[in-house]
C-alpha cells in the first residue's frame, strides 16, 4: 500500500492525463455520433495537429497562443477532408468510409515521414519544466493548463451542440438523416462540420499536449487506442461519457501503473473495456441500441 | 495494415523492376548489393533512421573512393529495408533481400530485431553485420554468418559497474542504493537483469527494478516511485523517447539523485537531448557506444552529419564504422559471394576506423576489442570520463553533496 503522498499525486496525474484523452475521445465520439463511422484517421489527425503546433512553435508562436490558429486550421482541414475526400469516395456506404479513413491515416503518416522524417521532436517553452505544488503533489504547468483547457473545451462543445442552432442541426442529422434533410438541413454540410469539429478538438488537444510531450509520425497510435476505449466505455456518441470516461481511464491507467508496474498497468484499461462490452455494451452513458 | 503496406511496396517494386531493368548500364562491373535493414518506422524509427544514415554514408564514401577495387571498381548498391520496429517484419525483409540477391546485410538496430534478422539471414548463408543490437544472445547462438562490431551488454554492464565502484570508492562511498528503470524488450530487460546481479557485488543495493512499455506516455508514476524509494542512483536503460520523458519528469518532480547513471541510456549520450534539454541532461553519466575522441576523422564526419540537419548520435557513427568493416571484408574477399565475404569478415583486422576498439578481431562473431565509453554531460557538451586513456574531463560524482 502506498501512502497518501504518492497516491494523491498519482490520482491527480491520472486526472490531468485523462482530460487530454477525453478531448481526443470527444472528437472521435462526435464523429461517430453524427456520421456513424469510426474515424481511423483520428490518431493521424492528432499527429498532423501536433506537427502544426510544432511548426508554429518553431516560428516563435507559443503553443497556447497558437490554439485558435490550430483549432481553426484543423476545423478547415477536417471539413475539407470530409467534404472532398471521404464523402466523395464513400458513395454513401459506411464500410467505404471506414476504409477511406484507414487509408487516410496511412497516407498522413507516410507524408509526415516524408516531410519530417521519423525523428522525435520536442519544443522547449519557459514553462515546460515548471511545476505547481498542490498539497504533496507537484503538477507541471502544461498538465494543469491541459486539464483546465480540456474541461473548458468539453464544456464549450457541449454548449454548442446542446444550445446552438448548429448543434440542433447536428443532433437532428445524427438522429434522423432523412428527416433532417426534409426539414431543409444540408446534411452533407453538417457531416463535414461535425468532422471538422471532431478534428478541431484534436487540434486543441495537440496545443495542450506538445509542451510536455513530443511528436513523431507514430505519435497518434498511442492515443487512438485509448480514445477508442474511452468512447466505448462512455457510450458511443455520448459527450458526458467521453469526458468522464477519459478521466476514469486516466486514473485507472495511473493507479494501475503504480500498483502493477508500468508495463502491466495498462491492463486495467482493457479489463474495463472488456467488462463494459460484456455487461453494459451501450457504455456508461450510451443510449440503448 | 502491414500486409497492405507490403503489398503496395511490393507492387511498386515490381513496377520499378520491370520498367527500370532495361536501363541498367553494363559499362562497369556489376554492383554489389548490401541489404541496409533498419526499423525506420515504428517506435524506434528515429534510431533506425540514424542507423540507415550511417550505413548509406559509409557506402557512398566507399563508392566515391572508387568502389571495390579488387573487383574492378564495382560499386556498392544499398538495398534498403524497413523492419517497422518489429522482429517478424525484420525477418520478412531478410527474405526479400535474399530474393533481391544481396551479398551481405547490415542492421538491424534493436536487439530483438537483430535476433530475428540474423537467424533469417543464416538460413540463406547471408553474412549479417550487426550494427548496434547489444543482447549477447545475438552472437552466442553459434550462427557463423553473424558478426557484431560493437560491444554486447554484458561487456557494457560490467564496465559500467566496475567504473561505478571506482567512482563511488573515490568519493567516499556516498552511493549505497540504486533503482533501475528499463524498457520491456530484450535489450532493457537483459541489461537490467545483469545490473541487478552485479550491483550488490560492489556494495550497492538495488531497491527496485521498474519495467515500462514502449511507448510510455507518462512517467509521473515512475517518478513518484523513485521519490518514494529515494535511491542514491537512478539507472535508466531505455530508448530515446522514453529516456527523455523520464529525465524531464524527474526534473519536474524535483528528484535529484546523487547520480543518473545510465547504462546504454537512449538519451544521455545524444547531442539532441543535451541541446534541447541542457538543464535536465546536465551531469548525467552514460556507459554507451561512443567514438574515439582522439581520432581527427571524427570531426569531419560529425560536420557532414550535422550538415544534413541530423545529430551525431551513436547510431550514426557506430553503423558507419560497422559498414566500413563490411565493405573492407568485401574488398578483401574480391567477390560478391556470400561465403567468401563471411570468411573475409571472420579474418578481419580492420583498424583504421573512428571507434575506440583497436584492430578488429572477431571471435565467434563478436569483435573482441569492442568497448563502450563512459561519458558525462558537462557544460552542454558530452565528454569522455572513462577509460582514462580517452578521458576528456574528470568525472563529477556525486552530483549533490
Amino acid at each position: 500500500m502506498f501512502d497518501f503522498n504518492i497516491l494523491f499525486p498519482s490520482v491527480l496525474n491520472g486526472l490531468t492525463t485523462g482530460a487530454i484523452y477525453a478531448l481526443v475521445a470527444l472528437g472521435l465520439t462526435l464523429i461517430y455520433g453524427v456520421l456513424h463511422i469510426i474515424n481511423f484517421a483520428h490518431g493521424a489527425s492528432l499527429m498532423v495537429a501536433l506537427y502544426a503546433v510544432y511548426m508554429l512553435a518553431r516560428a516563435g508562436i507559443d503553443p497556447y497562443l497558437a490554439l485558435p490558429l490550430v483549432v481553426t486550421g484543423m476545423f478547415v482541414f477536417g471539413y475539407l477532408l470530409q467534404r472532398l475526400i471521404i464523402n466523395k469516395s464513400s458513395h454513401g456506404r459506411d464500410e467505404n468510409i471506414l476504409l477511406v479513413t484507414l487509408g487516410l491515416s496511412i497516407v498522413l503518416e507516410n507524408l509526415a515521414l516524408l516531410f519530417f522524417t521519423s525523428d522525435t521532436r520536442t519544443i522547449d517553452t519557459p514553462y515546460t519544466l515548471a511545476t505547481v505544488a498542490i498539497g504533496p503533489a507537484l503538477i507541471s504547468h502544461p498538465k494543469l493548463v491541459a486539464f483546465a483547457g480540456s474541461l473548458l473545451s468539453c464544456a464549450l462543445l457541449y454548449l454548442v451542440v446542446a444550445r446552438s442552432r448548429l448543434g440542433r442541426a447536428i443532433r437532428a442529422v445524427s438522429k434522423e438523416k432523412q428527416g433532417a434533410r426534409l426539414m431543409g438541413i444540408d446534411v452533407d454540410h453538417i457531416y463535414a462540420v461535425s468532422f471538422g469539429i471532431g478534428l478541431a478538438a484534436v487540434g486543441a488537444a495537440a496545443c495542450f499536449l506538445l509542451p510536455a510531450y513530443y511528436v513523431n509520425p507514430q505519435v497518434g497510435t498511442g492515443f487512438v487506442l485509448v480514445a477508442f476505449t474511452i468512447v466505448v466505455l462512455g457510450g458511443m456518441g455520448s459527450f458526458v461519457g467521453a469526458l468522464l470516461g477519459g478521466l476514469l481511464i486516466g486514473v485507472v491507467e495511473s493507479l494501475g501503473g503504480l500498483y502493477l508496474g508500468e508495463s502491466l498497468g495498462q491492463i486495467g484499461i482493457f479489463v474495463i473495456f472488456i467488462g463494459v462490452l460484456l455487461f453494459r455494451p451501450q457504455g456508461l452513458f450510451g443510449a440503448k441500441a | 495494415m502491414t500486409t497492405r503496406r507490403d503489398f503496395v511496396a511490393g507492387a511498386a517494386a515490381v513496377a520499378v523492376g520491370t520498367l527500370g531493368a532495361p536501363l541498367v548500364a553494363r559499362a562497369q562491373a556489376a554492383p554489389i548489393k548490401i541489404g541496409v535493414l533498419h526499423p525506420v518506422t515504428g517506435f524506434v524509427a528515429q534510431s533506425g533512421g540514424l542507423c540507415r544514415l550511417g550505413a548509406t554514408m559509409a557506402i557512398d564514401d566507399a563508392n566515391k573512393a572508387g568502389g571495390i577495387k579488387s573487383m574492378g571498381g564495382a560499386k556498392i548498391e544499398a538495398v534498403l529495408g524497413d523492419a517497422q520496429s518489429k522482429p517478424d517484419i525484420g525477418a520478412a525483409e531478410v527474405e526479400k533481400m535474399n530474393e533481391a540477391g544481396v551479398s551481405a546485410i547490415i542492421g538491424a538496430y534493436a536487439s530483438a530485431i537483430c535476433l530475428a534478422t540474423t537467424q533469417a539471414a543464416a538460413k540463406h548463408g547471408i553474412p549479417h553485420m550487426v550494427d548496434i543490437g547489444v543482447a549477447d544472445t545475438i552472437v552466442t547462438r553459434g550462427l557463423s554468418n553473424t558478426f557484431r562490431f560493437g560491444p554486447g551488454y554484458t561487456k557494457v554492464a560490467e564496465l559500467a559497474v566496475s567504473n561505478l565502484a571506482a567512482l563511488n570508492q573515490a568519493a567516499g562511498k556516498p552511493a549505497k542504493t540504486a533503482m533501475i528503470i528499463h524498457e520491456e524488450s530484450l535489450f532493457g530487460t537483459g541489461t537490467a537483469g545483469l545490473l541487478s546481479k552485479k550491483l550488490p557485488e560492489i556494495g550497492i543495493e538495488v531497491k527496485e527494478v521498474i519495467k515500462h512499455a514502449n511507448p510510455t506516455r507518462d512517467f509521473n508514476n515512475i517518478a513518484l516511485r523513485i521519490k518514494a524509494v529515494n535511491p542514491d542512483i537512478v539507472i535508466p536503460a531505455n530508448y530515446y523517447n522514453e529516456y527523455v520523458l523520464l529525465v524531464r519528469t524527474m526534473q519536474q518532480q524535483r528528484i535529484v539523485p546523487k547520480a543518473i547513471y545510465s547504462v546504454l541510456g537512449g538519451g544521455a549520450s545524444s547531442y539532441q537531448f543535451v541541446k534541447e534539454f541542457p538543464e535536465a541532461s546536465n551531469g548525467i553519466i552514460d556507459c554507451n557506444h561512443w567514438f574515439n575522441p582522439k581520432n581527427p576523422k571524427v570531426a569531419e564526419l560529425k560536420k557532414r552529419v550535422e550538415a544534413q540537419g541530423k545529430f551525431f548520435a551513436y547510431e550514426v557513427f557506430l553503423t558507419y564504422a560497422a559498414t566500413q568493416v563490411l565493405i573492407d571484408a568485401i574488398e578483401r574477399a574480391g567477390s560478391s559471394k556470400r561465403d567468401a565475404i563471411t570468411a573475409a569478415l571472420a579474418s578481419s583486422t580492420f583498424a583504421n576506423h573512428i571507434m575506440p576498439y583497436g584492430p578488429t578481431k572477431f571471435v565467434n562473431g563478436q569483435n573482441e576489442g569492442a568497448q563502450p565509453m563512459m561519458t558525462q554531460v558537462v557544460g552542454g557538451d558530452i565528454k569522455v570520463i572513462f577509460p582514462t586513456d580517452f578521458r576528456e574531463t574528470a568525472p563529477i560524482f556525486p552530483l549533490k553533496a
